[in-house]
């Protein structure tokens, strides 16, 4: 184990239920693992509640109901109730689809606070493609349906090559639907992102070209609709500050109860991330391997062990070290700090490569038939 | 923005203003967000009830904390609350 157990003042405020990897959708980028057909399991409507319970008990606040496609699980009014008495903020991350006015207003009843409705596109045909599903019209309309109801309406888009180019028209959509937020999410490159890196990575100029249109509407709209834009890191200086450090904020649990410091943790080797069917949800923070592992800077390489900005980025994201460098304890290679920060510029160059290409290879949509032949 | 003095003061509906036991303290709760709020502030929001102008919220609570020239310190936290989105108009 790389940290040791700890008593530390760090308790988790944001618990991210991801309640089902169940999906209509078939986003190139889903940030679920890419094997996720290998974890059928679901959680029953009563381990939920109890993750709740106990994760509430320990001063977690704001609830992430999430997935795979969280309205696939029948019992989500159920678990909404549950959280409301409890006192979470809770948040429904969903695609809207299959979300109907009768369920909107159940919802509602139930005292969910708030639901952020993605859409892949400003336009149809890239919407439908992009998530592999008609789903742009029906979209549209839950958005209306979710400001009509009084909830705060957060649109999140995520932005790749294949979209960035309508970055004003994504805009002015947001704004026609009454939008309260808008997230506009660059693509994280995890799980089947990181698979579809070729296609989905836009370039430096493209991204430049986005951010300023991006930042000039943040004024127009100014009092009326919040942007958060999610930076793309492989274009930055400095690694985000990931997860707000290891095991300090955030806990994740997966559908079949794996509890995670971060939701792509999955893919670490060797952390042994325990099970909220086998372990309280104060014993997984406090004492499991996981969630110490990398807790602190103990375990950090240099440069990142002697640099003064190690309290405020962490050392970048563990996931980033090991899908680029193959070593999870290295800096993040995003940093210009790391001697691995030419594997980023490499990167990005087979990508700018695969763009000129007049035949491209498919994108691999995220469906359990691709699941289960990539693992 | 400034205060209209005429206006309710109203706590959004698009947030969730609530007591934290576990950190001690008020928090404004929203979509995927949360502030912590110290005590006085805290004491400004819950008059925020959509009954009482700005004069009327300063009186209240020099009255409950028996102080006097607060008015400053209230319009400046109310106008970043409003600024926040935290408070409407009414």
């Amino acid at each position: 184990m790389a940290g040791s157990p700890n008593n530390n003042a760090h308790k988790p405020r944001w618990l991210l239920a991801e309640l089902t990897y169940a999906c209509p959708l078939q986003c190139p980028y889903c940030s679920n693992p890419v094997d996720y057909s290998q974890y059928p399991t679901e959680l029953s409507t009563e381990d939920w509640k109890r993750v709740l319970t106990e994760a509430r008990k320990m001063g977690a606040v704001q609830l992430g109901l999430s997935g795979g496609e969280p309205l696939a699980r029948t019992d989500l009014a159920e678990i909404v109730r549950h959280a409301r008495d409890l006192g979470y903020y809770s948040n429904l991350i969903t695609s809207g689809y299959g979300l109907t006015e009768e369920r909107i207003i159940e919802l509602k009843e139930a005292g969910l606070d708030h639901i952020q409705v993605s859409i892949q596109a400003s336009t149809q045909e890239l919407n439908d493609h992009i998530a592999g599903t008609k789903s742009y019209s029906h979209k549209q309309d839950v958005a209306r349906l979710v400001k009509k109801h009084g909830y705060p309406m957060v649109l999140c888009v995520v932005i790749h090559r294949q979209n960035i180019h309508q970055m004003a028209d994504i805009l002015k959509m947001a704004s026609e639907l009454g939008a309260d937020y808008l997230e506009l999410a660059n693509t994280q490159y995890y799980g089947w992102a990181h698979k579809n890196r070729d296609l989905l990575l836009p370039s430096r100029e493209q991204f430049e070209a986005a951010e300023k249109i991006a930042q000039d509407y943040k004024e127009t709209v100014k009092g009326k609709m919040k942007i958060y834009y999610v930076v793309p890191d492989y274009y930055e200086d400095r690694p985000k500050a990931c997860m707000n450090g290891w095991g300090t904020t955030f806990l994740t649990v997966a559908p079949d109860g794996v509890a995670l410091p971060c939701h792509s943790a999955r893919e670490l080797p060797g952390l042994d991330c325990p099970n909220v069917t086998d372990f309280s949800v104060d014993e997984i923070w406090n004492e499991s391997k996981a969630f110490n592992f990398f807790r602190g800077d103990e375990w950090m390489k240099e440069p990142c062990r002697s640099c003064s900005e190690k309290d405020q980025d962490f050392g970048g994201c563990r996931c980033q070290a090991y899908l680029l460098t193959g070593d999870m304890y290295n800096t993040d290679p995003v940093c210009s700090k790391s001697p691995n920060k030419h594997l980023v510029q490499e990167a990005i160059d087979q990508a700018m490569a695969s763009a000129e290409k007049t035949v491209e290879v498919p994108l691999v949509f995220r469906n359990t038939k691709n699941s289960k032949k990539i693992t | 923005m400034a205060l209209n003095p005429d206006s309710l003061l109203a706590f959004s509906p698009m947030h969730r203003l609530q007591w934290e036991e576990a950190q001690q303290k008020d928090v404004i709760l929203y979509p995927e967000g949360m502030v912590e709020l110290n005590q006085s502030s805290a004491e400004i929001l819950k008059l925020c009830d959509g009954s009482r102008t700005l004069d009327k919220i300063v009186t209240d609570l020099e009255t409950k904390f028996q102080a006097t020239g607060l008015k400053n310190d209230i319009t400046q936290f109310l106008e970043v609350a409003l600024n926040n989105g935290w408070i409407t108009e009414q």
